[in-house]
């Protein structure tokens, strides 16, 4: 692809590689870890490598670093940076490349930064290297560089160790560090799968800017499409060692060729779509061994079109794509598969009925009492202070329904869950279980079947089964355990009918967990809670650790038994595009509060609470053809120890009103159908909210052709399809650079939008800001002040605002005024928008 | 969704002899770990047929023949490779026997102590709280113990030459040999088992995290079974590379006290008391003294071989 990749751009590439094949020498032998690997990153240039655990990604990122340990090594091709070949480089020369020209960002934040020095120490270290200047110029750029991944207060940060400052802000320090000597390239390698989702949002905002305020190329490595699509110009697609398709971002999302590809696609759920409108399709099979990789096409055991006599003739080469300039593919067939017919077909939402209430959970409060025992606390008289993990829960679950609980970590939803299975014992509140009060019962005390009732899939495949013994050992004790099984030869029996269940060969039964793959181990974990007779079953985070092709498998998995079987299912998770495709209703937890609850379409529509909106905005999408709303939240998750007074969410909140947050814990508003929130807020700020994903048109017609037979009054699952169509089929203008333009698809009539009230009074009041009837030239796109969407535009307009330099010259009492007639009160900070509209005002020289 | 095919399917898995064989196989990698290996099972062997070889009787002592050097015959032309002691006791007799009494001891008293130490390090561990600060005190008040000042208050106060030594072997008859080893094997213990403790309790606070351990309580398992089954088996790995090196240590433990003559009783061959037989003669029992302690050398050298082989094995994989 280096040849026909050849574009314009007369500059010399930063990095380029050209057949690169790498090798692992182990007691197995060599072990190819990449081959013929071809890539270009031209100055400025974002690449995404993308591909599942194993694919070498991570090799080609060690390889371009020349850091590979002393049993990896480039076995063939050319590795060049800037024109040079780094194969021929010494090592003197290779020390002064790494770190100042081509700098990595690594996954684990922590891992990266020195505990025991100082982050000025570290960030000085660098610049003193590199460029030998003094400490206290290479004092100043280090702040400026704090400030220009944007750390607030980077004085206090440079003083600070590691650990006195959060993940998120550890991850910036680290981009800070590898940005400093003002590389060429930079090597992201997975950097944000360990922070949450809404500080992950943040350090994506930041990692797709520096390329345009640093110049600086990048190479973003991860498995996650979404992000790669975010940040990225092009991207590579590898399996197993090898690139299979390369194009621009768009080609690739877009009309993407390789089978692989489509397959990735396939099976990650996307937030505009739920599990009826369009299935998740897993890759059968798994990722080929390097030594066991077949002849042909790599991909072939496991393609759907895979021809014999075709794919598996000889070695298969990059051809570039008819048609499609810069897009490559490593496919024989790519020109004679019909997508159209291979596309998942969108199936029957089937109907469930639910049954009764199987587990109640009401006003569940759980306090950890931790005892300080330093001197300030003894002054004080202050020695214990309580962890407040669960303040109140307050929910139910029906039988055979999905309840899916939200939060990020520290939210309290594993706390909840220990509660639940008796490893803790709640401080207050009950939680009842099929009339049974549970929350005070410690698991000893329980009886073997409620014990049996009321089982866990586990997040970790790798901790998940006892590595001491069998798989078949592991169910079986389980089933004796419950009772299920009286005698060994019953309980081998139905060890084998479970492991058909989870669809896992039967000679299974004898291997050991470090045999399995994780996907595996994912099943094993599945059987055995449900071996039992499970009335219901927590789910933590079953497949977070799981590559996606897998993940779409376990999860079809998992609800396919639990629906057969009936059994209710809490789901726990941080990622809200696997629930919509699998919940009924959806729990959004944070600091121990239950924030928001619903039934799954309702939490995916306004109105939201300000956390879920922000919590939907920061899952990356890989698509397209999507539009949303960007919620970056401010700040880190305040400690459970010290939670803020008033509302919980106060201190990051984007929608904060003022003091009242602050003081008083907010009222929980109904909005019907159980939906209810937990907020200051006014119903009708709520209700007129505008939806954070926006879907264009094309997608709504197969929304809406499958949703067609859903109309079962009954099934909840069928309504979320419904309305997911309706909110579809909505006409969305989508105009450059828009802001999502869909119009909320409510039919709650809650309380109506009070814009026409707000329009006669601003025709009423003359007096205040600088009004125009219309325009005399183009209207400024107000949306580009962040927080003002189409609907608080076409407000203003209404109110006559039409330029920025209008909003810039508003004073604090036009503020009052306009905040006045908007009816939004201190909805968003006004001030800020004055500084913004100043800035465009400016760049747009009116 | 539904319609996923099984996965390819794996190896078989290796059961018993043939796992055992493997493991041998990957020792074979590690050339330091495989020259202990060669020593240890020198050593073993020995100590298991020592009955079966052609060799004279530890205990007949030769008129005329004493102190012979190495390789030379006695008057009845009985040839003694190594020669003999002070008493004109075949040496390499006397040494082979001794290789049988410190293996049997060293490995018992190592047993006991690794026993009463894993019980004391995964109880502290799992349960923790009021327990592990008791465990963790009684152990940390025997390890601030000099080791040597504890060996020999404990075998003085309680050996065979004691009130209550005299006390079992006269009046309940009980065998010498039987009442100084168990008391090397409590003194060992006493010493040992806190160290073992500690590192259990180490190994089994970071497994007690793992999801299975979880997994386990939730199906409401008895803290017992939780130890045996789940957590113990675990912490095999650790614990062998562990166990090699501290049966060295208590080796030489119990040659130190062979030489400090508290050790096992007279006319046992031990390998400590060997060498402090030879020591009364000054240069003259050289011979004496240097070929037990080339055993015990020889032995531990390949103990703490083995340990540093299994070690690499583990790391590698």
């Amino acid at each position: 692809m280096a040849k026909q990749g050849a574009t314009v751009d007369k500059d010399t590439p930063v990095l380029e590689c050209k057949d690169l094949s790498i090798s692992y020498y182990t007691r197995a032998g060599e072990i190819p870890a990449v081959v013929d690997f071809n890539l270009k990153v031209m100055p400025g240039e974002a690449v995404g490598i993308v591909g599942e655990s194993g694919c070498g990604k991570s090799t080609v990122a060690l390889a371009i670093m020349q850091y590979m340990g002393k049993n990896g090594a480039i076995v063939g091709g050319e590795l060049k940076f800037m024109g040079r070949d780094m194969r021929t480089m010494s090592e003197e020369e290779l020390r002064n490349i790494r770190g100042s020209r081509i700098s990595m960002v690594y996954q684990e934040p922590m891992a990266s930064l020195n505990p025991s020095m100082l982050i000025r120490e570290q960030l000085n270290e660098v610049l003193i290297y590199h460029e030998g200047i003094s400490d206290e110029e290479a004092t100043r750029r280090s702040i400026e560089m704090l400030d220009a991944v944007r750390l607030p207060d980077p004085e206090r940060v440079m003083d600070s160790y590691p650990h006195q400052i959060s993940g998120g802000q550890q991850q910036r320090v680290v981009i800070a560090m590898a940005l400093l000597s003002n590389p060429q390239l930079l090597l992201l390698d997975e950097p944000t799968t360990a922070l949450d989702v809404t500080v992950e949002a943040g350090v994506v905002e930041l990692i797709k800017d520096i390329s345009k305020r640093f110049g600086t190329s990048m190479i973003y490595i991860s498995h996650n499409l979404g992000l790669i699509l975010e940040t990225c110009d092009k991207i590579a697609v590898m399996y197993s060692g090898e690139a299979v398709e390369f194009g621009t971002v768009k080609q690739v999302f877009d009309e993407m060729r390789h089978p692989y590809t489509r397959g990735l696609f396939n099976s990650i759920p996307l937030p505009g779509a739920d599990r009826h409108a369009r299935p998740l399709v897993p890759i059968r099979g798994q990722l080929p061994l390097p030594h066991e990789r077949p002849r042909g096409c790599n991909f072939g055991p496991r393609c759907d079109h895979f021809r014999d006599g075709l794919c598996n003739v000889h070695e298969l080469h990059m051809e570039p794509v008819k048609g499609q300039s810069g897009q490559s593919v490593r496919c024989v067939r790519y020109q004679d598969i019909d997508w159209d017919k291979a596309k998942p077909k969108a199936v029957e939402a089937e109907t469930i009925e639910f049954g009764p209430t199987v587990l109640q959970v009401k006003n569940m409060q759980k306090y950890y009492e931790v005892n300080d025992g330093s001197i300030g606390a003894l002054l004080t008289g202050k020695t214990t202070r309580y962890v407040k993990a669960n303040e109140k829960l307050d929910f139910e679950a029906r039988e055979a329904e999905t309840v899916a609980i939200v939060g990020e970590s520290g939210c309290g939803k594993s706390t909840f869950a220990k509660v639940m299975m008796g490893l803790e014992t709640a401080t207050g509140g009950e939680v009842i279980l099929n009339g049974k009060e549970i929350g005070n019962l410690p698991v000893n005390k329980r009886s073997p079947q409620l014990v049996g009732s009321l089982q866990m899939v586990f997040q970790n495949p790798f901790e998940t089964l006892n590595p001491s013994h069998s798989v078949g050992s592991q169910i079986a004790r389980v089933l004796r355990k419950f009772g299920v099984a009286k005698d060994k030869e019953e309980a081998r029996q139905k060890v084998l009918e479970l492991l058909d269940l989870v669809k896992l060969p039967r000679d299974f039964a004898r291997r050991r967990p470090r045999q399995l793959s994780g996907g595996q181990k994912q099943r094993v974990g599945i059987a055995r809670a449900f071996g039992g007779e499970a009335a219901v079953v927590v789910a933590d985070e079953p497949v977070s650790a799981l590559d996606v092709s897998v993940q779409a498998a376990v999860t079809g998995l998992l609800t396919d038994i639990q629906r057969k079987r009936r059994t209710t299912l809490l789901f726990i998770s941080h990622d809200l595009s696997v629930v919509r495709y699998l919940a009924d209703r959806v729990v959004v937890m944070y600091l121990g509060q239950i924030m928001e609850q619903g039934n799954t379409e309702d939490i995916f529509s306004p109105p939201y609470h300000p956390y879920t909106e922000a919590l939907l905005s920061a899952v990356p999408i890989a698509d397209t053809s999507i539009e949303k709303k960007h919620i970056v939240l401010e700040g880190d998750l305040p400690s459970p120890m010290n939670p803020p007074s008033g509302c919980p969410f106060q201190t990051r909140c984007p929608r904060k009103i003022g003091a009242i947050c602050e003081q008083q814990m907010p009222p929980l508003k109904e909005f019907g159908n159980g939906h209810r929130i937990l907020c200051h807020l006014d119903d009708d700020v709520l209700t007129s909210m505008e939806p954070v994903i926006a879907m264009p048109g094309d997608k709504a017609k197969r929304g809406k052709a499958s949703a067609k037979p859903a109309t079962a009054p009954s099934s909840g699952r069928a309504k979320a399809a419904a309305a997911a169509a309706a909110l579809a089929a909505m006409p969305a203008p989508v105009k450059e650079k828009a802001r999502p333009a869909a119009t909320p698809a409510r039919k709650k009539a809650v309380a109506p939008a009070r814009k026409p009230a707000a329009a006669k009074k601003a025709a009423a009041k003359p007096a205040g800001p600088v009004r125009l009837k219309k325009p005399e030239s183009k209207a400024d796109d107000l949306k580009l002040i962040s927080g003002v969407g189409p609907k608080l535009e076409q407000t203003l307009n209404k109110l006559g605002f039409w330029h920025f330099s209008q909003i810039a010259r508003w004073t604090k009492k036009d503020i009052a005024i306009v905040d006045d007639e908007l009816s939004f009160k201190g909805r968003i900070e006004r001030d800020n928008w004055l500084k913004q509209a100043k800035a465009l005002a400016k760049k747009s020289g009116r | 969704m539904s319609d996923v095919t099984a996965e390819t399917a794996a190896p078989a898995p290796p059961t018993g002899l043939k796992r055992l064989w493997k493991s041998i196989g990957l020792l074979r990698e590690s050339y330091v770990g495989m020259f202990g290996a060669v020593l240890v099972c020198f050593w073993v062997f020995i100590a298991v047929f020592v009955d079966l070889l052609p060799l004279q009787d530890p205990l007949a002592q030769t008129r005329g023949a004493q102190m012979l050097p190495m390789l030379t015959a006695d008057a009845k032309d009985v040839m003694h490779w190594m020669g003999t002691d002070d008493r004109g006791r075949d040496m390499l007799a006397r040494l082979m026997y001794g290789a049988r009494v410190v293996l049997f001891w060293s490995v018992l008293a190592t047993v006991v102590a690794y026993s009463i130490g894993m019980i004391m390090g995964v109880t502290a561990g799992y349960r923790g709280g009021w327990w592990d600060e008791i465990i963790s005190f009684i152990g940390n008040v025997f390890l601030a113990f000099p080791q040597i000042v504890l060996l020999l208050v404990i075998i003085t106060a309680f050996g065979p030459s004691s009130q209550l030594g005299i006390w079992m072997t006269n009046e309940l008859g009980l065998d010498k040999t039987l009442v100084s080893g168990s008391l090397i094997i409590i003194a060992i213990t006493f010493s040992t088992a806190p160290q073992v403790a500690r590192i259990v309790r180490g190994i089994v606070l970071d497994l007690k995290t793992r999801d299975y351990i979880a997994a386990a309580e939730v199906r409401g398992e008895s803290p017992l079974y939780i130890m045996l089954v789940e957590l113990l088996p675990n912490a095999r790995g650790p614990l062998i590379v562990d166990a090699c090196l501290r049966l060295g240590y208590v080796i030489i433990t119990i040659a130190l006290l062979g030489f400090l003559s508290l050790g096992l009783p007279p006319p046992d061959p031990d390998w400590g008391k060997m060498i402090s037989d030879g020591r009364q003669w000054g240069y003259n029992g050289l011979n004496m003294m240097l070929w037990p302690a080339l055993a015990i050398s020889s032995l531990v050298l390949g103990l703490n071989l083995l340990a540093d082989g299994l070690r690499e094995i583990s790391l590698r994989d």
